[in-house]
């Protein structure tokens, strides 16, 4: 092999204006959201912590992290831990603490027939291959999804397009686990449509075998009184191609925890993520990639449009590059954008390398206001201020939009993004 | 022909202290093909003015009118103004997340119009206009204003001046932050708006280089908020030489 480089740039950038209240240059802060007098956790480096007992290694990293399909493994929540700080449990539902009884949202299948649709018992082997929970939430969901659906896209299969839809239709606590199997050389595009109203704890896993091409779309748009803490993990084999879009902008409180572990070389994983929060509404998507194989790429961008009292987002991206992942090339950034006062965005990128034989590695992380002073700027070129705004927000995440292959879902979300920006003026 | 005139106006601004007073009783009348320079010590409102002439919020008009061949200009929007043919070139131009110049150009340029320009020879005149002002073809594709230089944020403010035709310009501090190259480019500019839309120009400046380029009719004398003295372009030559004292000791 040649030469390797280690590049690590880091980018503290803001754009014009005071910055967010509980916002450092670090992006870094604590949640005065759940009852907290104890001492901060975790610090600019990544400081995941296991609680319990269980299989936890000792270790602050990332790598140490609990991981058990049993919930009794997991210690019950506080909101002090590192992983819940930004958490409001109390607009949890319960999903980190009681029985999951409701029915789980249904689950539709539209596309071009090439992905098959089967559901097989909570205990069939496939269930596991490519996740085992990492939090309460996820455990719980696992203890009580009664049983799993499962979407198959055949060997070599080309240009499979399957869209689930997942409907919500009770706001008893639920939980619900997804099974997506992109079998070898296979090239798919699933979308994930989260509607209605719903508490749903849930569980996805992407089995990404080699040199397929799997793009997944998870699109959050929920009613109001939605409450959706969804753990998606993917295994990306050998010179596999993975690309992932949360689009969240729908529900009381959504989480979404995307994770991606490589188990062969070559293989290529793209996270990208696009959220519009409203007054009131808690956005969370918390990532997590795991090189621990050579000569693996991985980019991340995660964009955000905050606006109204109370909205708040938080974005955690932790990228793990272990010993043997040499050759390595990684970037992660999120970028917020902050329409009105009020809102808060919360950002940490965590980057752990445990090896200097990479190509590259990379964080940022960037909150930016759009104030009076972007908004007179504009106006002053004859540009009125409904115009304005939605000039500076679709620019903003349309770089994300334009990811989404999907010409139909493409426009929804353009729509959306004007129906979100509609709702605050008056 | 067109007429701004601003008549007797005072401004003033909230501050933690109170509100503040600072403009206190301008006159000043431009017509279109005119060159006027306003010239005057630091904080003594220049920008000020031109930032009511564009309604900033910021800025509280407590008397006093602003017209623009009647039509009263302060109780219109901001956006208004500048389809009414007003353009301000701004000392500090603003950063814009998320917009690049094309879409913004664009954009203005059908709010200001009232119809969107043809799209081929739009295309053209964007690329040309860039050219005389040698502004890189990359600055297109790029945010407004982020990460521009002090001195490329000038030449992107007279870019729009050239493409969105104002009838009345107001230049603050336009000079300021440009090299010797620059400068003479971005007069260019100016003269050509001048030339080819019969423009009328209030130039805010610090420096009597730049009024060998763009040469005005009047020179304006701006202190504590109000013209002190008006004269031709003789004035802005005695003022490079004896400074603003005279004027500040007469305030004394
Ligand atoms: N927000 C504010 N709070 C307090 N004073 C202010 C504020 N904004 C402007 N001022 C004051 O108003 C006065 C006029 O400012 P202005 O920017 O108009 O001056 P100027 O003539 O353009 O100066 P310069 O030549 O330095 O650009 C200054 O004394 C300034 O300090
Ligand atoms: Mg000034």
């Amino acid at each position: 092999m040649s030469e390797t480089t280690t590049h690590i740039p880091e980018e503290k950038v803001r754009i014009g204006a005071p910055s967010i209240p509980g916002f450092t240059e670090e992006g870094e802060d604590l949640s005065p959201i759940n009852d907290n007098d104890s001492s901060p956790l975790g610090g600019a480096s990544t400081k995941a912590h296991s609680h319990g007992g269980g299989v936890a290694a000792p270790d602050s990293s990332r790598a140490g992290r609990l991981t058990s399909t049993n919930v009794e493994d997991f210690a019950k929540l506080t909101g002090r831990e590192e992983d819940w700080r930004f958490t409001p449990l109390k607009r949890l539902k319960g999903l980190h603490s009681d029985d999951l009884t409701g029915a789980a949202p249904k689950v539709e299948l539209t596309g071009n027939d090439i992905a098959k649709l089967s559901v097989v018992s909570a205990d069939d082997s496939l269930n596991g291959v490519a996740h085992t929970p990492d939090d309460r939430v996820s455990a719980n969901a696992w203890k009580f999804a009664s049983e799993t659906q499962v979407v198959t896209i055949p060997k070599n299969a080309e240009g499979a397009n399957a869209s689930l839809r997942i409907t919500g239709e009770s706001l008893v606590p639920a939980a619900q686990h997804l099974i997506i199997v992109a079998e070898e050389n296979s090239e798919a595009t699933v979308i994930l449509d989260h509607v209605g109203s719903a508490v749903l704890a849930q569980n996805i896993e992407f089995d990404v075998r080699a040199n397929a091409r799997l793009t997944v779309i998870s699109l959050q748009a929920w009613e109001d009184d939605a409450v959706h803490a969804s753990s998606q993990q993917a295994l990306v084999a050998q010179g596999a191609k993975f690309k992932h879009i949360v689009v969240s902008f729908g529900g009381d409180l959504v989480r979404v925890n995307p994770s991606a572990r490589f188990t062969g070389e070559r293989a290529e994983v793209e996270l990208y993520g696009l959220y519009f929060a409203d007054p009131g509404q808690h956005l969370e998507h918390r990532l997590f990639v795991d090189h621990a194989v050579p000569n693996c790429k991985s980019n991340v961008l995660y964009k955000g449009a905050l606006q109204g009292k109370d909205a708040h987002t938080v974005w955690v991206g932790d990228v793990l590059i272990q010993k043997e992942a040499v050759g390595t090339d990684s970037y992660e950034a999120n970028r917020n954008l902050v329409l009105t006062d009020g809102a808060r965005a919360d950002s940490v990128p965590n980057l752990e390398i445990e090896t200097g034989l990479i190509d590259g590695a990379g964080h940022a992380s960037t909150t930016g206001r759009f104030d009076d002073e972007h908004l007179f700027y504009l106006m002053a070129r004859g540009i009125d201020e409904k115009t304005a705004r939605r000039l500076v927000v679709r620019g903003f995440l349309n770089e994300i939009v334009q990811q989404i292959g999907d010409e139909a879902l493409q426009e929804r979300l353009t729509d959306t993004i004007e129906e979100e920006l509609a709702a605050t003026e008056h | 022909m067109s007429t701004l005139e601003i008549k007797d106006l005072h401004v003033s601004i909230d501050t933690e202290q109170g509100e503040k007073e600072i403009l206190k009783g301008v006159t000043l009348s431009i017509k279109t093909g005119e060159t006027h320079a306003i010239m005057g010590p630091n904080g003594s409102g220049k920008s000020t003015l031109a930032s009511t002439i564009a309604g900033h919020p910021r800025y509280n008009v407590t008397s006093g009118s602003i017209t623009l061949d009647g039509e009263n200009v302060l109780e219109m929007s901001v956006d208004e103004r500048a389809k009414a043919g007003l353009f301000l070139a701004m000392q500090y131009p603003v950063e814009v997340p998320g917009v690049t110049m094309t879409n913004f150009l664009r954009t203005a340029k059908t709010a200001i119009d009232g119809e969107a320009p043809k799209l081929r020879t739009w295309t053209k005149d964007v690329k040309e206009a860039m050219g005389k002002l040698k502004i890189d073809a990359d600055f297109a594709g790029r945010n407004v204003n982020e990460g521009f230089s002090g001195g490329e944020k000038k030449r992107v403010e007279i870019l729009q001046l050239e493409l969105f035709k104002p009838k009345f310009a107001i230049l603050d501090e336009t000079d300021s932050g440009l090299d010797v190259d620059a400068l003479k480019i971005v007069s260019e500019g100016v003269n050509r708006a001048q030339d080819e839309n019969n423009m009328g120009t209030l130039l805010i400046t610090h420096y009597t280089r730049i009024l060998r380029y763009i040469k005005p009719d009047f020179v304006h004398v701006f202190v504590d908020g109000h013209v002190a003295e008006q004269g031709g372009p003789e004035l802005a030559d005695r003022l490079e030489d004896e400074g603003y004292d005279r004027y500040l000791n007469v305030k004394a």
